[in-house]
């Protein structure tokens, strides 16, 4: 763990909120995450809900946080979701993974394990077969640190 | 390089059920963003693409990015009609492919 820099750290009550990357990198702001979701949407305004996230509310190790993700969506051969995409505002890079659904899924439904680099907002955006766009966020709090951190 | 692979697949399942898949295979993800000890930048390697297919019929598809932890774990979901062969596909940054399969009945 010696190896990971500390240079953007902070200090958050008594604990440090230690990122996992060089602030020297940059990290994405909540433009380029909004930027990431407008390709996918090809500028369409996704709406707010049918999506549900689960993750935790505070995450004491942003190296793996897990994830999953279901839509509320009928995933028959005339409506169905095809795409999910899971965007961050706080890490790196604002993209984190992208899930490609077919009729043989059943549920529209994926689960995984994430990093976070710092207390960010995890943005989940669905399309469906027919060209809808739902969208939904958590916030989630990390703190990576040894000592009751 | 993806050394291990772990599946957990029903081995059967009734028709019209919908069945859980979890995959997990073991890798570092690493970022390209970590410096060694030196501080020289560890190169990226990830696993970018995993890929399941049902008899030949692509089901499920997941593009990974470096946010993803180390260790790769995906979960997702298979509506079943007919029994056949689940094929697994992991593809690394360098082009690397590691394959897993698994087999369901379906009554």
């Amino acid at each position: 763990m010696s190896q990971i820099t500390r240079r953007a750290a902070l200090t958050l009550g008594a604990g440090i909120v230690v990122t996992l990357v060089a602030a020297g990198e940059g990290m994405a702001t909540p433009a380029e995450a909004d930027a990431e979701i407008a390709k996918f949407t090809g500028g369409k305004t996704a709406e707010a809900g049918k999506i549900a996230i689960d993750l935790p509310e505070i995450a004491e190790n942003g190296n793996t946080v897990p994830l999953s993700i279901s839509v509320d969506s009928p995933m028959n051969a005339d409506d169905y979701v095809s795409d999910i995409i899971v965007i961050s505002d706080g890490n790196p890079f604002p993209g984190v993974a992208k899930f490609h659904l077919t009729t043989l899924s059943g549920r529209a439904e994926a689960a995984t394990r994430i990093r976070l680099a710092t207390t960010e907002n995890v943005i989940v955006v669905a399309k469906t077969s027919t060209g809808k766009f739902y969208t939904a966020r958590k916030l989630v709090k990390v703190t990576v640190g040894g000592c009751g951190g | 390089m993806a050394e291990k692979t772990r599946l957990r697949v029903p081995t059967e399942a009734k028709k019209g059920d919908v069945i859980k898949i979890k995959t997990l295979t073991s890798h570092p993800m690493e970022t390209g963003l970590r410096k060694d000890d030196n501080g020289k930048p560890i190169p990226r390697e990830i696993i970018k693409s995993f890929a399941c297919e049902f008899n030949g019929k692509p089901l499920f598809r997941a593009e990974l990015e470096p946010a993803i932890a180390a260790n790769p774990y995906i979960e997702f979901t298979a509506k079943m009609a007919e029994s056949g062969k689940f094929t697994f596909t992991w593809t690394e940054d360098d082009g690397t492919v590691t394959t897993a399969e698994a087999s369901i009945t379906v009554t």
